[in-house]
């Protein structure tokens, strides 16, 4: 496969000592139109890579925050067809690598390969679906990876601190641009401990792979981010960025300037 | 009539939840959780943990708080603690994903006793294999009592485990069987639970099946009088079973089980759940239209008790004055 800008930049960062800051939104949370504003202020601060949520009815991975951020989005009229239109849209203004987090049952409905194709064209660069395992996504992965018009779209599957070694290597066998180490037993917008035990499984997956290793579920301060920015080659944050928007966002550019400077 | 009604804690899901229970005591869990909808599930999961002494948290859904307060108490009594899910639409599958989310957790303590033939593998097979017993009995009682095998199976069908408990050991005969489904108030109308009529394929909470869906995805609200059945998707064995045709789903309107519940309850001095009033509505279309000889098997997969407030609340009748 060919190289992808997510892993071209990974590449760079490393090269760099650097980490990665990977901010996540709800797209149409509470409208296309200021996720675009959202996007743009994102980069403005340093994010290096943008998850980019789908709505959906039945959110299982998420918490309460990210619930009603999904519940906000639906009733805005946000789809996965208008969240396509709004990366061709954020495409207009920015290059910044762009991640769709979105549940299966969308994507299938819409078709898988139409799916694909109509994210490689809008301008997608990865997708994480927590609830698609690796046994279930051969086909997807197999059409992700293919070039169309020589782009392709980079499939992040998840680690959890309960997954063998076995299931660590099938994870990140099928992961491409990086793999997402899920912090805890838990659901986005927990309460984060990196006790002894994560370390050590963390350090597990390092020797099972060279693919770069993000870590989100549960970073909701500067110091957490600075911690897992230590053990990890990027940090996801989710929740508390998506409530700083939503609760008050004239304090969000002071919040997320305050993480990229502590993921250095 | 199959009498799950007269199983212990009055339903058919005692069946799955003592097997489940004594499995979690097996791998060590100390915590047992389960979602609920009509209360009946979570009253059996609340009493296999306190036969073999493991904790246990109940999450259901308010609207389904509400219209089964009896077995709110029930489970209380048991020792359990009842999680109130006031988010989404507030019924069964909210609980669902809200027990999962636990079960994400607390994976390492805590064991899901995911009360029907759904979810991710291996619930749909265990679930299936738990309630299989029904089918086993029911095919030995009517050797018994009639000498021969039935014309035709009844069931009525929510996620399906107490219609796969019965179908299980027919599946290789030539018997009829018909799962029923909540018609709500029509299938036109579009408040119902009737997944084969109104759904479409999709895959929810680690299964593909028949889904209530948008055109984008998006799990659609659900209505039926009966909490049990009142749920969005299906037992992906079902979808199997509905595709290769060996058996015929239908379903019931609200008011076909409010009156089936009333008839049974007069003719028969049974009162039924009013999930299992959903297949009895089909038995009473069904039967004039057959041979005075043959046999219907109706699975009546609970008991009543936990509904006589609501039905009486529908009728405009109060039980506290």
């Amino acid at each position: 496969m060919k190289k992808t800008k997510i892993s071209a930049l990974f590449e760079k960062l490393r090269a760099e000592g650097k980490k990665a800051f990977i901010p996540y939104i709800m797209a149409g949370d509470p409208n296309p139109d200021e996720t675009l504003n959202y996007t743009l202020l994102l980069e403005r601060c340093g994010a290096d890579i943008i998850e980019l949520g789908v709505p959906f009815s039945d959110p299982l991975a998420d918490g309460p925050t990210i619930q009603k951020a999904a519940g906000r989005a639906l009733k805005s009229g946000t789809t996965l067809t208008k969240v396509l239109a709004l990366v061709k849209e954020i495409r207009q203004h920015t290059a910044i690598p762009l991640i769709l987090m979105t549940y299966y049952n969308p994507v299938f409905k819409y078709g898988e390969a139409r799916f694909i194709q109509d994210s490689v064209e809008a301008g997608v660069d990865g997708v994480i679906i927590p609830d698609l395992p690796p046994e279930e996504a051969k086909e997807f992965i197999k059409l992700s990876h293919r070039s169309i018009s020589g782009r392709q779209l980079d499939t992040v599957f998840l680690v959890a601190p309960t997954s063998t070694q076995s299931r660590i290597k099938k994870i990140t066998a099928a992961s491409s641009g990086f793999v997402y180490y899920v912090s805890m037993t838990g659901i986005t917008g927990s309460k984060l401990e990196l006790d002894e035990k994560v370390r050590g499984h963390l350090n597990l997956v390092r020797q099972t792979t060279d693919k770069p290793i993000a870590v989100g579920f549960g970073i909701a301060t500067p110091e957490q981010a600075r911690t897992v920015a230590q053990l990890a080659d990027g940090v996801i944050v989710g929740s508390a960025i998506v409530k700083v928007f939503n609760e008050s966002p004239e304090k969000a550019e002071h919040f997320i300037r305050g993480l990229r400077e502590a993921i250095s | 009539m199959k009498r799950e009604d007269l199983a212990h804690t009055g339903a058919h899901k005692i069946n799955n939840a003592l097997g489940q229970a004594l499995l979690a005591k097996r791998m060590g869990k100390t915590r047992l959780i389960a979602e609920t909808g009509a209360g009946q599930h979570g009253v059996a999961t609340a009493t296999g943990a306190a036969l073999v002494g493991l904790e246990c948290e109940i999450y259901m859904g308010t609207i389904d708080v509400q219209r089964q307060a009896l077995n709110v108490f029930r489970m209380k009594l048991l020792g359990a603690k009842v999680r109130e899910v006031d988010i989404g639409s507030k019924t069964l599958k909210d609980a669902i994903n809200e027990a999962l989310r636990d079960w994400t957790t607390n994976v390492r303590n805590t064991h899901y006793v995911l009360g029907t033939v759904f979810g991710p593998h291996p619930f749909p097979m265990m679930v299936r294999d738990f309630q299989a017993i029904i089918g086993k009995e029911a095919a030995s009682q009517i050797m018994k009592a009639e000498g021969r095998m039935p014309d035709c199976l009844i069931a009525c069908v929510g996620g399906g485990s107490n219609a796969i408990g019965l179908f299980n050991e027919f599946l290789d005969t030539g018997i009829r069987m018909i799962g029923v489904e909540a018609g709500g108030t029509g299938i036109e109308s579009g408040a119902h639970a009737a997944r084969f009529a109104g759904g479409s394929k999709g895959v929810l909470q680690g299964c593909k099946t028949y889904l209530l869906q948008d055109a984008d995805g998006n799990v659609l609200d659900t209505h039926s009088v009966s909490a049990g059945l009142d749920y969005a998707s299906v037992g992906p064995q079902h979808a199997h079973l509905m595709e290769s045709g060996r058996v015929q789903y239908t379903n019931a309107t609200d008011e076909e089980a409010l009156a089936a519940f009333k008839m049974l309850s007069f003719a028969e001095g049974i009162i039924p759940a009013l999930e299992s009033a959903h297949a009895v509505a089909e038995a009473i279309k069904r039967a004039p239209e057959m041979p005075q000889d043959n046999i219907i098997i109706v699975n009546l997969s609970g008991r009543g008790d936990k509904d006589v407030q609501q039905v009486a609340k529908i009728k405009g009748i109060n039980l506290c004055e």
